[in-house]
């Protein structure tokens, strides 16, 4: 095992994978000599040259089209769309041609891309390079989403949206890029819509995605200790492809639900995930499901402010509390 | 019209040899037709939904197509009937398309806004104004990179010219030197507007071209062999390493916008001059001047028709697509699947 940063781990998963096939090709603004300005392409360049890594204008639209045009092609583009807020920049790329082109097409047209971009909180970039917007590409038929939450994950579900024969969209989050932790050496994929049980509790299930996935096994940790509530922890890892079948078992089991979403309240990632739950295992449930979401207001910049609103380890922690005790108290 | 620059010869049309120019005239009346009788199906209620008519601009999807090599991609706009007949799409699987059945291209999943034949090297028809040119651009980046001397074509409308794609798409293939031919077919109107009357330069796309630093090139679009000679050109170009080129088709629908267009906005002193201008009467008349038997041109003629009519007959017949089929090919492994 290999310490590895969340943004280095990013870097290794696409060369492993330039390594391995040679359709594979990297392109975005400032992602080849300058390495990504999150700097997770960093030696991509030096590696694989100008022809497979490649700098592109700021024409978001150009990025994702060429994207789309080089993978029904023959190639596997893996495109960089830089914060993923500019993702609105060329959303009928992402919503209207690489979703659907398979589909309208009667398969005759295959989409083997990956639209990587800097999602989430946590840099006090105000409310047009903060947001965490997986939901929006949850929303569209045909594409798949992804949101690792550790560097191990970062490298393993990266490689297997490379491979994938469909397109996806993956989300790295800005707040986690520079955490360390063990990256398997050598050869590592994750498949895509696996769940992962970081923590195994009795009383309630908490379900997370990218970087509240630390802050629900803090905030776990806190209720454990101080509270006395025994808390299963789970990373859902992939929006599409969903792993319900995990999420229904961890949640039939402990009976109290519990989701951490950092994207705003309204069809939030989590009101599928509840509705899905209700609809199946509604006999099993103890009480309402609780979503604890970032309200619903656009991403204020301050850091007093940005903190206040998007959910943390204390926010967690009370809204658990107040949603088991409201259960006794009904 | 004005045909400023890059005038394409009398005398270098002629070195287009008889069996081109044969093909051209060919393709051009297969388009006519089928295009007439996708008119009527409409009618007959039989084409649903909606439909872009390429009527009188048939000389720019042969002229093109004659060009292009069986490998090359085509890339269109939702007025794309013409560029993917041309390409070699057979008319039973284009109709078949239009009025939802089983033997459509896409099995009645795209509909006429989306026509593809990969078979055939249609890439798609692209229904969101401009979105297909950074498609196309990708496709010869691709081509490019894999180093198969294929080129890629978008063929776009006037209206397109203004919208951001088109000029992020110009820029990328400018900068990385892609094999890409860019397609104006100017027919003078945006959906139901003058396209003079919301753009800042007299020639939307040429004007734009020097922006980009390459060639302005504005040609009589209803001219197969000018057509023909100028993207033969192009291709050569883009084949050869010298990169993308753009070229503003001057031409005109005969039609409306769309079906539910009669196009009353246009002046009838206007219509009547584009007219005379048919591009498949005077292509007849052209090939008939340079010594071409009027028998020869009667058997092309009757013989689309006869293909025409059993491929209408044979797609009325065509049963509508399984229900299934609306649920499948989401994803590569054919299905729909977003959970287990």
């Amino acid at each position: 095992m290999a310490q590895l940063s969340y943004r280095d781990a990013v870097a290794a998963a696409i060369a492993q994978e330039m390594r391995r096939d040679e359709r594979v090709v990297l392109f975005g603004e400032d992602t080849a000599a300058a390495g990504g300005v999150f700097k997770t392409t960093v030696g991509l360049f030096e590696e694989f040259g100008p022809r497979r890594v490649k700098d592109t204008p700021i024409s978001e639209l150009a990025i994702l089209g060429a994207a789309m045009g080089a993978a029904m092609t023959g190639l596997r583009p893996v495109a960089e769309i830089m914060f993923s807020d500019f993702l609105a920049c060329c959303w009928d790329y992402v919503a209207n041609e690489i979703a659907k082109t398979r589909y309208m097409s009667d398969g005759q047209i295959s989409i083997p891309l990956v639209i990587r971009t800097a999602n989430g909180a946590g840099s006090r970039f105000g409310a047009q390079h903060s947001q965490s917007v997986e939901n929006w590409a949850m929303a569209i038929p045909g594409l798949k989403v992804v949101a690792p939450s550790t560097p191990a994950d970062a490298k393993g579900l990266l490689a297997a949206a490379i491979r994938d024969p469909d397109p996806v969209v993956f989300f790295e989050h800005k707040s986690l890029l520079a955490n360390k932790a063990e990256v398997p050496e050598g050869e590592h994929v994750e498949p895509l819509g696996k769940a992962k049980v970081l923590r195994e509790g009795k009383d309630i299930t908490v379900i997370a995605l990218a970087a509240m996935v630390p802050r629900a096994l803090k905030a776990a940790e806190t209720l454990a200790a101080e509270h006395g509530i025994s808390a299963t922890v789970m990373d859902l890892r992939s929006l599409v492809p969903l792993d319900a079948k995990t999420l229904l078992a961890e949640s039939a089991r402990t009976g109290r639900v519990f989701t951490v979403e950092e994207n705003p309240r309204l069809c939030g990632w989590g009101a599928e995930i509840a509705s899905v739950i209700q609809e199946e295992i509604f006999g099993a449930l103890k009480g309402p499901i609780v979503r604890i979401t970032t309200p619903h207001v656009p991403l204020p910049a301050a850091d007093q402010l940005e903190d206040a609103v998007v959910p943390s380890v204390a926010r967690i922690v009370a809204e658990v509390r107040r949603g088991l005790d409201s259960r006794r108290a009904a | 019209m004005s045909v400023t620059q890059k005038a394409h010869s009398a005398q270098r049309n002629q070195e287009i040899p008889e069996a081109t120019r044969l093909r051209l005239f060919k393709l051009q009346v297969e388009i006519r037709y089928c295009e007439k009788r996708a008119y009527d199906l409409f009618l007959q209620n039989l084409v649903k939904g909606t439909s872009h008519l390429a009527l009188g601009q048939e000389a720019v999807a042969a002229g093109f197509a004659a060009a292009m090599n069986p490998d090359d991609y085509t890339f269109c706009t939702y007025r794309g009937h013409h560029h993917t007949l041309a390409r070699g799409a057979p008319m039973l699987s284009v109709l078949g398309e239009l009025m939802g059945r089983q033997c459509g291209l896409m099995k009645g999943k795209g509909g006429s806004m989306h026509l593809t034949s990969v078979a055939h090297g249609v890439m798609g028809s692209y229904a969101i104004v401009g979105a297909h040119l950074p498609i196309a651009a990708g496709a010869a980046w691709s081509a490019q990179y894999r180093g198969t001397k294929q080129v890629a074509c978008a063929f776009f409308g006037d209206g397109a010219t203004n919208i951001g794609a088109f000029h992020e798409a110009l820029n990328l293939a400018a900068v990385w030197k892609l094999p890409v031919v860019f397609c104006c077919e100017n027919n003078m109107y945006m959906e139901y507007t003058p396209i003079s009357a919301v753009t800042a330069v007299k020639h939307p796309a040429a004007d734009r071209a020097a922006s980009y630093g390459l060639e302005r090139q504005v040609i009589d679009g209803n001219d197969a062999d000018v057509v023909y000679s100028a993207a033969r050109d192009a291709f050569a170009k883009a084949r050869s390493g010298g990169g993308p080129s753009l070229i503003e088709c001057l031409t005109y629908r005969h039609s409306g916008h769309s079906r539910a267009d009669p196009a009353k906005y246009r002046p009838k002193e206007e219509l009547e001059e584009w007219l005379k201008r048919d591009p498949v009467t005077l292509y007849r008349n052209r090939l008939l001047a340079s010594g071409v038997a009027e028998g020869t041109l009667a058997k092309i003629e009757s013989e689309a028709m006869t293909k025409l009519d059993q491929a209408t007959e044979a797609a009325k017949a065509s049963p509508t697509p399984s229900l299934e089929s609306a649920m499948s090919d989401v994803w590569a492994d054919g299905g729909n699947a977003w959970r287990n």
